[in-house]
């Protein structure tokens, strides 16, 4: 106890010191995130600076072993500082795909080449990284997924579409789940694949939303040569590999509002609720769930602290945030009042195409809306 | 949820689980002393039980003669007592009279027969027909040494057969509880039975007088004590809407794999999975945030109060859901008298009402939010 105190008071008094001014507001939107990469376009000298200073120490990915560019802490010492982050209201200093998702896949099932390899770059922000999953015909059901990977001796060839992939225009490399055997049943047969985006062969068309934004992709493979050493986990036994990963992937998503947004969005439209109390009383609802979600995810981080995997309590809690950020779309509809006063109601209801300045009520309106709410 | 429990709460949980299943059953209680028509509305060798168990007294001070606990520990004993619809003195008497109590010079007076099981004592605070503690308007006069209280009040549960009554008037120095004996001449009680078969009463107060050691706390000083023992017996009711609701829906999925209909178990028809699943995730959620509340009231957290507000209104919405599924689900039966869901969706409707219902909490939450 006496060490975590200790520890406590020296990461206080290092992200007092080293945490600049502007990395302590509230981060607006999904493009007002640091996402790294080899083509990163960093919005100000102190986004950079933060999350190189945060991956100098690890911190950007606490629990990882050191070996692997993580910061070691335990458990205990990981709550502690993602607490002190939360008093100064410390962004996050890597949004990144690599650290919420590849990164576990490839620590329980990764060579010790690959992680070698893979890991101290996603720690370091520098390789970004989007997830080949859903395709035109496997969604739900992702144990159909159809893009073929044939064993040429000295490399793999990958044929295939994906869909609804986020941010492939933008990504560096991709984790992909392909066929490896087309006669086995379908959750056999399938690998799990890694491979650079600027391979000749990968193309990338965004998806319009109606938001206005792309966060999603189609992505092409037409003979993408892979290197042999790229499979992860083995050949053939992908799916337990995709299995473990979409754990991570619903942690991350309905964890997304960890340490940050408790806000009401009754406060955010206090002017607008107090013209209309049919519409306050909805919006006081919302906010009852609102802030009893956060109570669910304190029970989500003790059962990560205890150090078991991920489980239905993610998929439930992911379910969940799904509706929440559902709400404030059915609560909007046929309340004109609310979108002629202040704007958008939320940005999914947009019509005019990309996004202008636009006052955002929820941060978690526009996230559920281009994740939970959308496969992948 | 046994990740938020150390392995003192869990043997808690155990032997109140135990008592509530057994003794506690609805045979055992709840249809026992409704079918027998008894005054009360509830057992009192059950309720001395709890004394020799030492569950009267998890919120009182070790100093006191107590287990010196918290929240989080009555919450559990409450979940256990929702499930069971067990007609128990304990949300009132053992978690918000003894909130009451708390520090005063009362405690000496009424602690020792609270924590035996043997005393029984109600909060006399409601006036209308809805919980607004806001608004009191039975006065409280100054009288030789004392008080003359004047007022009328209603939905006073255990108030027929209870030892003493807290009641909340106004005096010129403000708010102020006064404890008043049972009998006490002036004190008209009617007791009237409630939907769940409990017993609660309406108190019409006709110049009660009261010496001034009946002050609970400091004359005028109320509203603090008022939000103490609101804040213990909103979470305290939350945890027991949760335990309700969670049986509810133990109950309406047992049935779901039993009737079968078009030749099938109901339960494998997906738009009853969907309902089941989505019940099941709201209660998950109402559990977590009636513990939160009653982990912020352990610490003497700032904002417990939000907390708890959220946590009643959130498992009054959740419980009220899990009943209404729950009836439904069974189809006819689920009407009947005979089959206990319908008994729970009774109580869940008393308990709503106590101590501020959905509406009255969501409402709560908007002002504390500022709007």
């Amino acid at each position: 106890m006496a060490d975590l105190d200790s520890f406590r008071a020296d990461t206080r008094a290092w992200l007092e010191a080293n945490c600049p001014a502007e990395m302590r507001e509230p981060v607006r939107d999904e493009s007002d995130a640091c996402w790294g990469g080899r083509n990163a376009k960093f919005k100000s000298d102190a986004q950079k600076a933060w999350m190189d200073r945060m991956a100098a120490r690890g911190w950007t990915v606490p629990d990882w072993p050191t070996e692997y560019g993580g910061g070691g802490l335990s458990p205990a010492e990981t709550k502690t500082l993602r607490q002190e982050m939360a008093r100064i209201g410390a962004r996050n200093p890597l949004h990144s795909f690599g650290i919420s998702m590849l990164g576990p896949a490839l620590l329980k099932y990764g060579t010790e080449e690959q992680k070698k390899r893979f890991l101290p770059e996603i720690a370091r922000g520098e390789i970004r990284w989007c997830q080949g999953y859903s395709e035109p015909n496997a969604g739900s059901d992702l144990a159909s997924l159809q893009t073929k990977c044939e064993d040429k001796g000295d490399h793999w060839l990958v044929n295939g579409q994906k869909v609804w992939t986020s941010y492939a225009d933008k990504a560096d490399w991709i984790f992909c789940l392909v066929r490896t055997d087309f006669s086995a049943p379908k959750h056999k047969g399938i690998s799990f694949i890694l491979f650079d985006m600027a391979s000749p062969g990968v193309s990338t068309k965004p998806i319009l939303l109606i938001s206005g934004n792309s966060p999603f992709c189609e992505t092409f493979f037409d003979d993408v040569q892979v290197p042999k050493d790229q499979v992860v986990g083995e050949v053939d036994k992908g799916w337990d590999v995709a299995k473990y990963l979409l754990g991570h992937e619903r942690e991350m998503i309905s964890g997304m509002g960890l340490g940050g947004n408790s806000g009401s969005l009754g406060e955010a439209f206090a002017d607008v609720v107090a013209q209309d109390p049919l519409l306050r009383a909805d919006i006081a609802r919302f906010d009852v769930d609102a802030l009893a979600c956060p109570a669910f995810d304190d029970e989500i981080c003790r059962h990560r602290a205890q150090q078991a995997p991920p489980r239905a309590g993610h998929g439930r809690r992911r379910l969940e945030r799904a509706r929440m950020g559902q709400r404030p779309l059915e609560e909007g509809q046929g309340r004109p009042r609310m979108a002629a006063h202040q704007g958008q109601f939320d940005r999914g209801r947009d019509q005019r195409g990309p996004a202008r300045n636009r006052r955002q009520a929820h941060s978690r309106t526009p996230r559920s809306l281009t994740h939970a709410a959308l496969p992948q | 949820m046994p990740l938020y429990l150390n392995d003192d709460q869990n043997m808690l949980r155990d032997t109140a689980r135990e008592l509530m299943g057994a003794e506690g059953s609805i045979a055992n209680q709840l249809r026992k002393y409704r079918d027998m028509e008894c005054k009360d509305g509830f057992g009192h060798a059950l309720w001395k039980q709890f004394g020799e168990l030492g569950l009267t007294g998890i919120l009182v001070d070790e100093a006191d003669g107590g287990l010196g606990l918290g929240h989080v520990e009555a919450g559990i004993v409450l979940e256990e007592i929702g499930r069971n619809l067990t007609p128990s003195p304990f949300l009132v008497t053992a978690v918000a009279v003894v909130e009451a109590l708390r520090g005063t010079k009362l405690r000496e007076r009424w602690l020792p027969g609270i924590l035996a099981g043997e005393t029984v004592a109600a909060l006399a605070i409601d006036e209308g027909a809805k919980h607004r503690p806001e608004i009191i308007e039975a006065r409280a006069e100054r009288s030789g040494n004392g008080f003359r209280l004047s007022g009328k009040k209603q939905f006073v549960v255990q108030g027929a057969s209870a030892d003493v009554i807290l009641v909340a008037a106004r005096s010129d120095e403000g708010i102020t509880l006064f404890a008043v004996e049972k009998g006490a001449h002036g004190l008209d009680v009617e007791g009237v039975r409630l939907a769940d078969s409990s017993i609660g009463a309406r108190m019409t107060f006709d110049g009660v007088e009261v010496d001034s050691d009946a002050v609970v706390g400091e004359v005028g000083g109320g509203e603090a004590v008022l939000k103490r023992v609101l804040n213990a017996g909103r979470a305290g009711a939350s945890s027991e809407l949760v335990g309700l609701g969670s049986q509810a829906m133990a109950m309406t999925v047992d049935y779901l794999k039993q009737r079968k209909q078009f030749g099938k178990l109901i339960g494998e028809f997906q738009a009853l999975q969907h309902r089941a699943a989505h019940l099941y995730s709201e209660l998950e959620i109402a559990r977590s945030a009636a513990i939160k509340a009653q982990q912020l009231l352990d610490e003497g957290a700032e904002d417990a109060e939000l907390m708890v507000s959220v946590a009643k209104a959130k498992a009054g919405r959740t419980s009220a859901l899990a009943v209404q599924e729950g009836v439904q689900m069974h189809g006819g039966i689920g009407m009947t008298d005979e089959y206990d869901i319908g008994l729970y969706m009774k109580r869940d409707r008393v308990l709503n009402e106590l101590f501020g219902d959905a509406n009255y909490h969501a409402d709560k939450v908007a002002r504390m939010k500022g709007y």
